[in-house]
């Protein structure tokens, strides 16, 4: 289970299960799955988000990406009270007024997400069943679909995951059923730029793999159908949940590094290729000319970064295939590298990059973990919004990751823009000393 | 259940964190989801702290809910006393941790710390952010002030001759509007006029500095959302009388110095303090003719709003067509502030009905929050920030205050600064034909933002016009009414400034009238029904 593809000379070739990794339990400096909603919203064109949740979901909402960008955003939340905890009113009944509320404000909504937060878990109010009810009045205007972003079960991009899981398993079965739906045989798993998504497409039809799809799709309407035969390539190493889903649909996953990275992306296509017997030559003559291209591009930023030292606090799920970017690739020092949670198996591939020296940790207790942090004093720390400029402030130099989530970061034309966001608070530093 | 786009306020212990992160040598340690810890960023990234706010979160998930979320609270209780050794420990629960109901304070009454423990008992599903900072410092003014009670009866001691008189400035707290430079303002007027500050609380204050409030002679009430309770309770325990006016803009802060030398026992030459004022100057000068009676539309905190109205209609000239609030805790001031303007105040905390109303009345100016910010924006309509909620640009590095006179040289600026100045409207209407000069350029003070394109000329003509009545014309009703070429022409003829307004009023007016077509006559019979 543990396949560890070979994939340049010299790749140290450890095994990831005998890694010692740092878990620790207290305080954790994470957002919650809702969190998620500020990019999902912009991905699934027309889509709603209905957190049903309280005042607190609503505000984080609206200050996580510190976005009060929208005017009319395509989200809301209906804010549980006193009247829905007492019993003096029937919760479902609201639920169901609020949902006739927005639907009649916004007649453009194709599919409506009811949230769940941790006040609705708590309570046990039952969003499935809710979406059900609801999708019987509403389909075929709008079909309604739940999942929970609470911050008891998830964290930051856990949402995104809950939120492609749901809608995941509304992707039909058996094309004959749904002859107006496109049968695949590559699924291509998580939220993208529609940039990258261009771009990714280019190079899928230069290799000669022609049936496949994205997911999500940009508009509701256009979920694909799986076949077969589908097999899936996940770009984000936080879709736990939605390839369970996939797997349970008979779908299969293609192990590979993600995307991030010239020697990433190379992978991840190299990993499609060979699951669809492409020959490696003509992928070779496809790939080169983009590898060439992004490795000059990353030239400038290797001469700022090289040789720097890193620390990750754990936020977006997506540094152990950062670090491992920035370590191979740009040469920095790797110092601690902490997730949220690490998913062996998705990161597999991942885990056999990276040296075997490096301290992982998963879970966190922030202030332990800032106390390692200041013992390290790295030249660069990535981190989440509330710890920033405090860091700032003490010193040392940081990156916020939420950026890493909303940048198009994926694919051989973006390795250096990545490389960039990282590059550019040391040009700063050195810029404003000098 | 509510149904929200944006809210107004956070919840109540978003309030307990702007007391405890505007103080010093006091943590709070709050029962919540690991998501709630996103209340960091306010502070270090919209107010641009250099610090983290002092609060410890338990942060329990799901699968700690079957087992011990109280022992999790103690542990957290426990560690966070043992690093920060605070001088003044709050505790308290976020609006998921009310629902387990593990009792914050008990528990951590149980720790017996060496330290005085406040527990918060803020309702999150009834309450909000203002709320929630005002009870909190209330509390923490009871807690620390009950050893100083006067006993009934007994008179509060008269001030030693010699002494001079002294106050308290209360309701600064991290994350308020400008409370900050509001601060550096106030205590400079007080020393002018020679009053000591005694204590200023929440913002900078200490746990002992707390309990040395009643050592002032009178309260200054700077933020009544925050520090009434506390001000009421100071006055009912140590017979402290507090001041009642706001001083924001330049006729409030004479008001205010006045009723601080009333509760001072002393005289001043208010008219000395006055004369650096430029606010007062500026709209007095012949330029600012140009803002007589703008239409303006306001809303935000109480405070604030009722401030605005204030100094809009007295100060600047303008006419105040609306006025509201979120703050429900003040509705009744609101609601007696707008009936002086003619007017029915808006309570509200739906951004909804709030952009529904400046729809309808279409002011030329918005004075509001973050939200209404979006609203003028979606609606073409300038505006000025002057309440919470607020973003990072609140924040300005510059000094910036909104209270005193040089808060009243600061509200004229920002206030006038998205409108036409006067001498550039004047410009603008002498050289309309001028081809450099064209209705595409932009004013040179409002920037891109405000850059007019023609096809965002067009979209603001193009929205469509409130139709109130639909008048009957040969039997069928006229629901739109086309502009005759001549018309046209002499529609573009207008200011692009008030273009889309004319062509709006005369729209309705004819369709009143069941005109289905708009010639040059109409033009101009529209222009005098509604001509102000
Ligand atoms: S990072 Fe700062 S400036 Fe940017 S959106 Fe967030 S709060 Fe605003
Ligand atoms: S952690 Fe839970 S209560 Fe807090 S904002 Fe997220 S879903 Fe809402």
């Amino acid at each position: 289970m543990n396949r560890v593809i070979p994939l340049q000379s010299g790749a140290a070739a450890c095994d990831s299960q005998d890694r010692a990794i740092l878990k620790e339990r207290g305080q954790r400096e994470v957002f919650c799955g809702l969190t998620g909603i500020i990019w999902l919203h912009r991905k699934i064109q027309d889509a709603f988000f209905l957190v049903v949740g309280s005042r607190t979901c609503a505000h984080l909402v609206q200050s996580a990406a510190g976005v009060m960008i929208f005017a009319e955003p395509r989200f809301a939340t209906a804010i549980i009270d006193d009247h829905d905890l007492a019993g003096l009113a029937d919760a479902n009944e609201e639920l169901d007024r609020v949902v006739d509320q927005l639907l009649t404000r916004r007649p453009d909504i194709k599919m409506l997400f009811l949230v769940g937060s941790c006040p609705s878990e708590v309570i046990k109010l039952d969003l499935s069943r809710a979406a059900e009810r609801l999708s019987k009045t509403y389909t075929p205007r709008v079909r309604i679909l739940n999942y929970s972003g609470s911050g008891i079960e998830t964290t930051f991009t856990q949402g995104e995951d809950a939120c492609l899981a749901a809608l995941a398993k509304e992707i039909p079965r058996h094309a004959q059923d749904h002859p107006a739906q496109r049968e695949v045989d590559l699924l291509i798993v998580g939220c993208l730029a529609d940039v990258v998504e261009d771009q990714f497409s280019r190079i899928f039809n230069e290799l000669g793999i022609e049936s496949y799809a994205f997911f999500p799709p940009r508009r509701s309407g256009d979920i694909p159908c799986l076949g077969p035969n589908t097999r899936y390539l996940l770009v984000q190493p936080f879709l736990t949940e939605t390839a369970r889903v996939l797997d349970d649909m008979g779908a299969k996953r293609i192990p590979a590094p993600f995307p991030l990275g010239v020697e990433g992306t190379e992978a991840w296509f190299v990993a499609a290729a060979k699951a669809f017997g492409i020959d490696p030559n003509h992928v070779e003559k496809v790939i080169a000319p983009k590898r060439q291209r992004a490795n000059l591009a990353l030239e400038r930023q290797r001469q700022v970064l090289s040789g720097r030292s890193i620390f990750f606090f754990p936020d977006s799920q997506l540094e152990i295939p950062l670090a491992r970017f920035l370590h191979r690739e740009l040469g920095m020092q790797l110092t601690e590298i902490g997730m949220p949670y690490i998913h062996r198996q998705h990161l597999a591939e991942e885990l056999a990059l990276l040296p075997a020296e490096v301290s992982l940790s998963e879970g966190q207790d922030v202030e332990k973990q800032l106390d390692r942090c200041r013992n390290y004093r790295p030249d660069m720390v990535v981190c989440g919004l509330g710890l920033a400029n405090p860091l700032e402030a003490e010193g040392l130099t940081t990156k916020w990751s939420i950026e890493l989530v909303f940048t198009p970061i994926q694919g051989f034309d973006q390795a250096a823009d990545l490389a960039e966001l990282f590059a550019r608070p040391l040009v700063r530093r050195t810029k404003l000393a000098a | 259940m509510k149904l929200t786009l944006w809210t107004y306020e956070g919840p109540p212990h978003i309030g307990a964190m702007r007391i405890a992160t505007a103080m010093e040598g006091v943590h709070y340690v709050l029962h919540a989801p690991q998501g709630d810890t996103y209340a960091d960023l306010l502070f270090t990234m919209i107010e641009r702290m250099n610090k983290r706010p002092p609060v410890t979160y338990t942060t329990f998930q799901a699968r700690d809910l079957g087992g011990d979320t109280a022992e999790l609270f103690k542990d957290a209780a426990r560690s966070a006393y043992a690093r920060f050794k605070p001088d003044l420990l709050m505790v308290g629960a976020s609006c998921t941790a009310e629902l387990i109901q593990d009792d914050p304070g008990g528990l951590a009454a149980a720790l017996q710390l060496s330290v005085p423990v406040l527990p918060l008992e803020l309702p999150a599903y009834q309450k909000k952010e203002n709320w929630g900072a005002a009870e909190t410092f209330y509390q923490m003014v009871r807690l620390l002030g009950k050893d100083y009670v006067l006993s009934p009866g007994e008179k509060r001691k008269p001030r030693p001759a010699g002494l001079p008189p002294s106050c308290n400035i209360l309701g600064p707290t991290a994350l308020g509007f400008r409370h900050r430079d509001d601060l550096v303002e106030i205590r400079k007027l007080l020393r002018q006029i020679g009053v000591r500050v005694n204590v200023v609380a929440p913002l900078g204050a200490k746990p002992e500095d707390i309990s040395r409030l009643h050592e002032a002679d009178f309260n200054v009430v700077l933020y009544p959302e925050v520090a009434n309770s506390a001000a009421q309770w100071l006055s009912k325990n140590f017979g402290q009388p507090s001041t009642k006016t706001i001083p924001i803009g330049f006729n409030a802060t004479r008001a205010f110095i006045e009723e601080v030398c009333t509760l001072a026992q002393i005289h001043c030459d208010i008219d000395e303090l006055t004369k650096r004022s430029r606010a007062r100057w500026y709209a007095l000068s012949v330029d600012s003719t140009y803002l007589t009676n703008k239409r303006v539309f306001i809303f935000g905190d109480a405070t604030h709003a009722i401030a605005a109205a204030k100094v809009a209609s007295q100060e600047m000239g303008f006419q105040v067509v609306g006025l509201g609030t979120y703050s429900r805790e003040l509705a009744r001031e609101v609601r007696e502030a707008a009936s002086q303007y003619g007017i029915e105040a808006l309570i509200t905390d739906d951004y909804l009905e709030v952009e529904q109303r400046i729809t309808e009345l279409q002011p030329e100016l918005i004075l509001g929050s973050q939200m209404e910010r979006h609203i003028a924006k979606r609606l073409k309509i300038p505006c000025a920030v002057i309440s919470a909620p607020i973003h990072v640009q609140d924040f300005p590095a510059r000094y910036s205050p909104q209270m005193g006179f040089e808060g009243a040289n600061v509200l004229f600026d920002t206030w006038v600064h998205p409108l036409m100045m006067g001498l550039e409207e004047h410009l603008i209407g002498m050289f309309r034909e001028d081809f450099e000069f064209h209705d595409g350029a932009a004013p040179s003070h409002l920037g891109h933002g405000h850059q007019r394109t023609p096809a965002n000329e067009a979209s603001v003509a193009s929205e469509p016009a409130p139709v109130p009545e639909v008048a009957v014309a040969n039997g069928a009703p006229v629901t739109e009414s086309v502009w005759e070429p001549e018309a046209q022409k002499e529609l573009n003829k207008i200011p692009f400034f008030v273009r889309g307004k004319a062509k709006r009023n005369t729209e309705r007016f004819a369709i009143e009238r069941g005109l289905p077509t708009i010639s040059l006559e109409t033009l101009y019979d529209a222009k005098a029904h509604f001509g102000r």
